[in-house]
């Protein structure tokens, strides 16, 4: 039996005694595409960051392929919400993607990262801009640079927040073409408070407003975003083609 | 108008100018593009405890200056980890605790302190050969310590969240970079005084900022701009009889404004 990507239990997680992740249980397999919905402040980040490593939990495992996340830290590729660095920042296309590359503590980058990093901006169609400084790109031109970060060292998991945000939503359609393709070496997993994200090379839904309500197929999804939302939701997406559900 | 540097006083104030720009290049341009100025400016005025508790004990204020201005660096960047106060918080109170030290010691120490503005407002044209030394040491460690650690640096400047989810222990780096802000200040204090020193930490890579987009020649150009117009203020300081640290602060402002405005 295959080793899950992902393998959530039972995780409780307090900020201040106030309890932002309630009993969560999740498993996402390996070639998965999930999306993880919900209103803003419903833990959707905080979720990313134990998956990440990043946060640990107060009660209840997370493994990351068998492993703790921190170990398995290699296998993930993570494109954070915002990136809030100075305009002028004096970095390039290049450097930073190779940041993704980072070995540790007194070992250099290699010829190998640096093909790596070449080879990536290749597949993300920005290798000709790969000596400009990191500000002077357009919001898409951008976010590829961050995603070709994200992957450069060839992750099983990528893992995205709110990557919608930062994008035009004509965007949306080139971005979701852009995953499919990912997706066939990579497990996705994507937050996103915006329901219309979601478009049909999703598979997977979880929706999360402190409990997790649903998760599983995109099909049966409706009932568990009308229960974080409060209301009846219908899923349309903004991409072609606009339905990715039947009506109910 | 170059006989002036045949005065033994000029060459020293020269080689000390040499020597905190390249303190100012270096670790200027990380809290330049790192956005820590306010912090390092708390970190300087910190350091103004330590100078009056080297008067208390007699010992040399620029050397004991390096514990207090490193504690206090410790204390601000690990504040969020360990404590609900605000790094901003722990800016204003540190930044004000600090002085307040300095002085109580200042007070506590017997006689008059005659060079005490001097730390304050800096004094080029005084430093001694043992200030020398001491920031001679100082700079060496720091462009050590960041050659070593020049991709972890760049790392944790450029996206904390993201060169930890790598494997950058970012929040030991932060602090290792607060650690340099701090021996920087060390290096600064004798040339323009706490009050000063922030401008030199933050105009020369502000200004080479709009000229590079690559650390490593950022810094290069920050430390030679610093010591172009660290020499400028100081001959002008011995023409007009102006006090040095203000007058070097004022041609760096104005070197900021010519080439803000030559950059549109």
């Amino acid at each position: 039996m295959s080793v899950k990507a992902v393998k959530i239990r039972n995780v409780d997680l307090k900020y201040d005694e106030q309890l932002v992740l309630d009993d969560i249980c999740l498993d996402i397999d390996e070639k998965d595409f999930m999306a993880i919905i919900g209103p803003n402040g419903g833990g959707k980040s905080t979720l990313l960051k134990l998956i990440l490593g990043i946060l640990k939990p107060d009660s209840g495992d997370v493994k990351v392929f068998g492993r703790d996340p921190v170990k398995s830290r290699k296998l993930m590729g993570y494109l954070p919400q915002h990136i809030n660095f100075d305009p002028d920042f004096p970095i390039n296309v290049f450097d930073t993607v190779l940041t993704g590359r980072y070995h540790g503590l007194f070992k250099g980058y290699t010829d190998k990262d640096r093909e790596a990093v070449l080879k990536v901006l290749d597949d993300m169609e920005i290798k000709d801009l790969k000596d400009r400084q990191i500000s002077k790109l357009s919001g898409g031109q951008m976010q590829r640079v961050f995603i070709a970060r994200a992957i450069v060292r060839e992750p099983k998991i990528l893992i995205m927040d709110e990557p919608m945000a930062s994008i035009d939503p004509e965007m949306q359609s080139s971005f979701y073409n852009l995953m499919a393709r990912l997706n066939k070496k990579m497990a996705i997993i994507l937050v996103s408070h915006d329901v219309g994200a979601v478009s049909t090379n999703v598979d997977k839904i979880a929706c999360l407003n402190r409990k997790l309500y649903y998760h599983g197929d995109v099909e049966n999804s409706a009932h568990g975003l009308e229960e974080i939302y409060h209301c009846p939701i219908e899923l349309i997406s903004h991409g072609i083609p606009h339905r990715i559900l039947k009506d109910h | 108008m170059l006989e002036i540097f045949q005065y033994p006083f000029m060459q020293k104030a020269l080689v000390a100018a040499v020597l905190i720009s390249v303190a100012c290049g270096v670790v200027g341009s990380y809290v330049v593009i790192k956005r820590i100025v306010s912090l390092s400016g708390a970190i300087s005025h910190a350091a103004f405890g330590g100078v009056g508790m080297g008067y208390f004990l007699g010992v040399n204020p620029v050397l004991a200056a390096i514990p207090f201005s490193i504690v206090s660096a410790m204390a601000i960047g690990g504040v969020r980890q360990v404590a609900k106060i605000s790094e901003d918080t722990a800016i204003g109170i540190l930044w004000s605790v600090g002085m307040a030290i300095g002085v109580i010691f200042i007070n506590l120490t017997p006689g008059y302190a005659p060079d005490l503005f001097s730390y304050l407002f800096g004094s080029i044209l005084t430093v001694s050969n043992s200030d020398l030394l001491i920031m001679l040491v100082l700079d060496v460690i720091i462009v050590v310590v960041v050659y070593i650690f020049r991709r972890e640096f760049l790392a944790v400047s450029f996206d904390e969240e993201f060169s930890s989810v790598t494997g950058v222990h970012a929040l030991a780096i932060y602090l290792l970079l607060l650690a340099l802000v701090a021996l920087s200040v060390v290096v600064l204090i004798k040339a323009v005084g706490v009050i000063l020193l922030i401008a030199l930490f933050t105009i020369p890579a502000a200004i080479a900022k709009q000229y590079s987009y690559n650390i490593r020649n950022l810094m290069i150009l920050a430390t030679m701009l610093g010591i172009i117009l660290t020499t400028t203020g100081l001959v002008l300081s011995y023409i007009f009889d102006l006090a040095s640290g203000a007058t070097i602060v004022m041609v760096l402002a104005s070197a900021f404004a010519i080439s803000y405005y030559l950059n549109g």
